[in-house]
């Protein structure tokens, strides 16, 4: 404790007075007391607790900032300090002049703080003294953590669902979503037929990630709400809210038949097209002469149509002959693929080999791929009992008997080379059918085949096999991803789920 | 010597009554207790008088006296003034004053041969103390405060002074006075010296509150400690030296 001169002029020469209680020579001041007569006569830290009680809930590692507000705070932090000053009941009857943490072994569950107070005391006299407030850190779990105990929190679920028949596009979303950290407010995330469902406590923050899929995927959705409960005095209600978003059932290396309107609209391109990339648009190639466009999600579902052939009806051809179309022969289109080569290759079934020697011609985009010997899969038309709307307008002449849709590489050599891994949802590759693990593996393919999507993935380095070199050097040409564009391990120890609320996977 | 007192739970005595050499003004009270102090002390020696002036007993604010006379403000109705006259010895001339200020004793403080009043106090005034009071007047101030009655309480043998005066105001009124003065406080802590003590040359009388330090400085200061080291160095000398030769 200390006396504070109240005068702010030129310190004037004061004779010595006596304390009046001990008689000690002392300067002049408003009391007239020495410092140790005036601290045993008041104490100006009485109305302050020297401790108190800290709320700590230990799941959501927040703070109690009362009377009933949770706020994230780290050790020794500006907030935390805001909030031990909120805790002591007598400082607005004091100024404060200066706080701060004195260190405590976080294990202890003790917060020290350093406070220097000043009160004016009797006759204009200011006092300044400095005192130690102890803190006990008590947990309580807090509303939030209580509902996600509960399981009855959420206020709003986002329903992201894709009629399709693999799930490679939910690995894309899961890699987007990681990239971006768009989980961040999801209090559980659960794994549904045809897609997933996100669970949130707040409407903001559903709002925030469909408008997040909106932007990065073709999709459109549906608001619902359903009354849970009111209260007719204060005119409250009570909802939980729905967004249902349907993303384009459309993926990459569907054979697609557009809607004769849509197919002019796209410059006159030809309806029976391959899908060679779905982003925020959808992209399409015409392997008869490379004429390529891009479908927006606006376009696509204004004139919706599904999927003509999937990846899963391709059977395997084996390339017999390969043909460059010279530029000289090719049709003169607007907008041709300068990614891709036309050809003229001869094919024949992978299954009628050794049965008949019955060839097709075919001219593909994949003419920088493809030499003789090569194993493609294809969709055999000839053959084909398709039921499609836009198909069964076309005229026959204008149907190939196979379209080639891309190149086989020996899969398990691919696994064996691939030095990178990605980030995956806690949880999310337990319990793994072969059929996810297949789609799964679809993915990986496709990512290193396609920079475009790749660039939306962080792609980390694998360090159990990046030190293996590579044993075998019959490169067949497999697309790989290059050691510049993969990122440092990802640190395991950062919860890869924000570290936020509940296990997101159940 | 000093004796603590009450004026009916209140420490701030120095309001409630005036002591002089030649007679004492008590305020009249609910009961007799802080009469019979004064009583007591100065019964045998001069006059202890109940008084009020203006209807008010505050009188040690409102009036300022010493051994040759009293002062008091025109607003002292006639009967109180003279019951003033009756009790007090013939010697001591009591006038009226015509002064705006009318609170004496806060604007002035005195002792039988010198004053310090307010520098703003009327020309008047200041003759009249002249006359009455036979007493030299210094316009001053005490620590830069003007109320130089309330602030100082001083006799023929010392004086006091707040803790606020700095030592060259305090060289420069003790030559005015020609007292010795000393910086202090009364009623622990308080700068308010006349107001919380009533002072002549031979005792004091000072509020409740007055720590046994205060006291012993009054003493010291206003000379008014029994066993004063004169006794020894006068009386007792001269028969020690005796002895001893």
């Amino acid at each position: 404790m200390e006396y504070l001169g109240s005068e702010g002029g030129p310190r004037q020469h004061y004779s010595l007075i006596s304390c009046c209680r001990c008689g000690l020579q002392i300067e002049p001041n408003p009391t007239n007391m020495c410092v140790n007569c005036l601290r045993s006569d008041v104490d100006i830290t009485e109305d302050i607790p020297k401790t108190s009680v800290l709320n700590f809930c230990r799941s959501c590692e927040r703070y109690l900032q009362p009377p009933n507000q949770w706020v994230k705070a780290a050790l020794e932090s500006r907030e935390l300090l805001s909030v031990c000053l909120k805790r002591l009941k007598g400082l607005n009857k004091v100024k404060l002049i200066d706080a701060g943490f004195v260190w405590t072994e976080p294990h202890s569950m003790r917060i020290k703080v350093k406070l220097t107070v000043q009160k004016e005391v009797m006759n204009g006299a200011v006092l300044q003294q400095v005192f130690v407030v102890e803190y006990t850190v008590q947990s309580n779990m807090c509303e939030d953590c209580h509902r996600v105990e509960a399981k009855d929190f959420w206020r709003a679920v986002v329903q992201v669902r894709q009629k399709c028949d693999h799930k490679k596009t939910f690995f894309y979303l899961e890699q987007l979503i990681l990239k971006h950290r768009a989980h961040r407010s999801t209090v559980n995330i659960k794994p549904m037929a045809d897609g997933l469902d996100f669970f949130f406590t707040k409407q903001d923050d559903a709002k925030k990630l469909v408008e997040f899929l909106s932007a990065y995927v073709p999709c459109r959705f549906v608001t619902g709400r359903e009354l849970v409960s009111h209260d007719i005095r204060s005119n409250k209600y009570n909802y939980k809210h729905t967004f249902s978003v349907e993303i384009i059932p459309v993926c990459k290396d569907h054979i697609i038949c557009l809607p004769k309107k849509t197919a002019q609209q796209l410059g006159g391109i030809s309806p029976l097209c391959l899908v060679t990339r779905v982003t925020q648009s959808i992209h399409i190639i015409d392997p008869n002469t490379l004429q390529w466009a891009e479908l927006s999600g606006a376009q696509y579902w204004r004139n919706p149509f599904k999927a003509l052939v999937s990846p899963k009806q391709l059977i395997e051809y084996m390339v017999l002959e390969v043909n460059m179309v010279s530029d000289r022969d090719r049709p003169n289109r607007p907008r041709l693929s300068t990614k891709h080569m036309l050809a003229d290759v001869y094919v024949a079934r992978m299954s009628d080999l050794g049965a008949n020697d019955q060839q097709f011609h075919c001219r593909s985009h994949l003419g920088h791929l493809l030499r003789a010997g090569d194993t493609v899969l294809g969709f055999d038309f000839s053959n084909a009992n398709l039921n499609h709307q836009h198909f069964e307008a076309m005229k026959g002449d204008r149907i190939p008997d196979v379209m080639l849709v891309k190149k086989v590489f020996d899969r398990n050599k691919r696994i064996r080379r691939r030095k990178w891994k990605l980030e995956r949802f806690d949880g999310a590759d337990e319990a793994d059918t072969e059929s996810v693990n297949r789609d799964f593996n679809d993915f990986l393919e496709d990512l290193e085949e396609d920079q475009a999507i790749r660039e939306n993935v962080n792609i980390y380095k694998d360090p159990s096999k990046i030190s293996v070199q590579a044993e075998d050097t019959d490169d067949e040409g497999a697309p790989q991803i290059s050691l510049m564009e993969m990122l440092e391990d990802l640190h395991i120890s950062e919860d890869a789920t924000g570290g936020e609320g509940a296990p997101m996977m159940e | 010597m000093a004796v603590r007192a009450q004026f009916e739970g209140n420490n701030e005595i120095g309001v409630f009554s005036k002591l002089t050499n030649n007679y004492c003004l008590v305020a009249i009270g609910g009961s007799e207790n802080f009469y019979s102090v004064f009583e007591g002390e100065l019964a045998d020696t001069i006059p202890v008088v109940h008084a009020s002036i203006a209807g008010c007993r505050i009188i040690g604010r409102m009036c300022v006296g010493n051994r040759h006379g009293l002062l008091v403000p025109n607003t002292t109705t006639d009967q109180e003034l003279q019951h003033i006259r009756n009790a007090l010895p013939d010697t001591v001339k009591i006038y009226r004053a015509e002064e705006k200020l009318s609170a004496l004793g806060n604007v002035i403080a005195c002792n039988d041969y010198v004053a310090l009043v307010h520098p703003d106090l009327d020309r008047e005034t200041e003759e009249l103390l002249v006359d009455t009071l036979n007493v030299e007047v210094f316009r001053h101030t005490v620590a830069s405060n003007v109320l130089v009655g309330s602030y100082t309480a001083f006799s023929n043998q010392g004086g006091m002074v707040p803790p606020k005066t700095s030592v060259e105001d305090l060289d420069e009124l003790s030559s005015l006075l020609q007292v010795p003065l000393v910086a202090g406080t009364v009623n622990r802590g308080s700068d308010v010296l006349a107001a919380g003590l009533v002072v002549n040359d031979w005792m004091a009388v000072c509020g409740q509150d007055t720590t046994s330090t205060e006291v012993s400085v009054i003493e010291s200061v206003f000379k008014l400690s029994d066993r004063e080291p004169s006794q020894i160095q006068t009386q007792m000398r001269d028969s020690l030296v005796d002895t001893l030769s």
